[in-house]
């Protein structure tokens, strides 16, 4: 009996649908849009994106680090509570995530506009509107809201998953609190840092919705360039190199994130 | 600690919410404004159910949704089965495969999409390639990788020895599968359609790279609306949609507590002490 033909209508599957357009990706990267003769005039340009891809990086980064900040306290108090309780916790984590995320970015931008919502209330105290949106900082604001629910997930599941009694051994070989979470809690929970860190990373830096919504010029980010060769510029091969350097610097990152994991295997949600 | 810890997560889950509460507001405003309180009203969701366009893109998304995680999960567990089988090496190269769409920025996926069925429109001579099609096969093949992903550790948790009893009691493996298998690693399955429901009712990004005119989803016409001024009907529909949702996980959550509850006392019976702990 061959179990393992089961796999084949799946692996086909993969093939014509995520291997070969990734091929046809590397195919336009190389390619003139004109005459469709082999170039790497496409990549050559790069150099002039490279402050772009820096802010990219940099406000995922940013983003990312500031999720996990958030995110562990949330994800350490609910995986302290009673089950009924950690249930009514997920349920709230996961409900944003299954929300229109479009939607929910418009909503902070009525809050933080010039005449949003937050802005009309300073006003009426007689007080000068700040400028909360068309920057660096509103940018980041709307990567945390959106992602942060990624990173409370594999937190939660790995802090949960942990056995108590290696903190009462810990406590018993006479740990004060701060040294149980540094020394066992942290180190046990590295797994599921570096996972959440991968699913804010990966769709912040290459997001282009949240830096046209809530950002300026100044923020455009790798995401806006591409999409706007394939919907407006319509220069598919410029596009196609840019997704090319994109996809090689996620890897590249997700790659050294899993390092400091020691192969140890990477919690999911 | 555990007070600062407590107040913490309540401001983050304000935070979580604000934007939520923002819309729901607003979907009873009497004025177009959403930062301009101009009176309560329902006119809103008349409004709704009047205009022809927003409920039948809605049902566009759940055609494609329903139909592409269903797909996804026949496929998926198919090929959970078979990757079981497979040699460690087989297996390692076919989980690389499976990683793909599951770490490349989902604009990277989109685009490549997009070049593919522009390419194959072109071998084929179809003028506007992108439409219903396109759509369904590029949710499937995003789903298919959170379908295998929760299959594959229930069928690891399953005993192996499970699947030659019922073929020694004289099951074909396709009645093993059907009788005894299936059950074993449902809950998988179904958490990974549920996943795959949801990640593809929601799914803006790539969608947005390869569909077409003639059959547009919800988010993606969200989006093409946000570049001109908001029409407030549509956060009616997105308030109906909350509520839905909400009510669809409490009755889960309830379900579950259920369940959790008569395994506690079925394990009570058995004289285990596992109560006491929690």
């Amino acid at each position: 009996m061959k179990s393992r033909s089961l796999a084949t209508p799946y692996l086909i599957w993969m093939l014509i649908f995520t291997v070969v357009p990734l091929g046809i990706v590397v195919w336009f990267a190389f390619t003139d849009s004109v005459t469709g003769a082999f170039t790497l005039g496409n990549l050559a340009r790069m150099g002039t994106y490279l402050p772009i891809f820096v802010k990219s990086l940099w406000l995922a980064v940013i983003s990312s680090v500031i999720c996990l900040a958030v995110g562990y306290p949330v994800a350490y108090y609910i995986a302290g509570t009673s089950p009924s309780r950690q249930r009514f916790f997920y349920m709230l984590v996961m409900l944003p995530m299954c929300m229109s995320f479009l939607l929910r970015t418009l909503a902070w931008v009525s809050l933080l506009e010039d005449t949003g919502i937050i802005n009309n209330f300073i006003r009426s105290l007689g007080l000068q509107p700040l400028p909360l949106i068309r920057n660096d900082g509103a940018v980041v604001l709307g990567m945390v809201y959106n992602y942060l629910p990624y990173m409370i997930m594999p937190l939660y599941t790995v802090l949960i998953k942990m056995d108590d009694k290696l903190i009462e051994a810990a406590e018993d070989l006479g740990c004060t609190p701060t040294q149980v979470f540094a020394r066992v809690t942290l180190p046990l929970s590295v797994p599921g840092i570096i996972s959440g860190l991968t699913m804010v990373f990966v769709p912040a830096v290459s997001t282009f919705y949240i830096s046209q919504k809530m950002g300026s010029s100044g923020t455009t980010l790798i995401g806006d360039v591409i999409e706007s060769q394939f919907k407006a510029a319509y220069n598919p091969n410029l596009g196609a190199a840019l997704s090319l350097v994109l996809m090689a610097m996620v890897l590249l990152c997700v790659a050294v994130m899993n390092r400091f994991s020691d192969g140890e295997e990477v919690a999911t949600i | 600690m555990k007070t600062f810890n407590r107040v913490f997560t309540v401001i983050v889950f304000i935070f979580l919410y604000i934007p939520m509460i923002v819309l729901a507001v607003a979907s009873f405003n009497a004025g177009r404004d959403i930062a301009v309180w101009k009176g309560f009203t329902f006119g809103q969701y008349g409004a709704l159910f009047r205009d022809g366009v927003l409920l039948p893109l809605l049902l566009n998304s759940v055609i494609i949704a329903v139909i592409s995680s269903l797909a996804a999960t026949v496929l998926g567990t198919m090929a959970a089965l078979g990757i079981r089988a497979m040699s460690p090496r087989m297996r390692r190269v076919t989980m690389a495969v499976t990683n793909i769409p599951m770490t490349n920025p989902e604009i990277v996926t989109g685009v490549s999409l997009a070049l593919l069925f522009a390419f194959l429109g072109q071998v084929m001579k179809i003028n506007n390639v992108m439409g219903f099609a396109t759509l369904l096969i590029a949710h499937i093949t995003f789903n298919l990788p959170y379908v295998i992903l929760s299959v594959m550790p229930k069928l690891g948790q399953m005993d192996p020895n499970l699947r030659d009893a019922a073929m020694d009691l004289g099951c074909t493996p396709l009645q093993a599968f059907f009788k005894v298998i299936i059950h074993e690693i449902m809950p998988g399955i179904i958490s990974g359609a549920l996943m795959a429901f949801t990640m593809s009712l929601d799914d803006f990004v790539i969608s947005y790279f390869v569909y077409g005119p003639g059959f547009v989803t919800l988010p993606v016409e969200i989006y093409n609306y946000t570049k001109k001024p908001l029409q407030p009907k549509i956060y009616a529909l997105f308030t109906l949609l909350f509520m839905v949702i909400l009510l669809m996980m409490v009755l889960m959550n309830l379900l579950q507590a259920k369940d959790e509850k008569r395994l506690r006392r079925a394990r009570g019976v058995f004289g285990e002490k596992e109560e006491a702990k929690t």
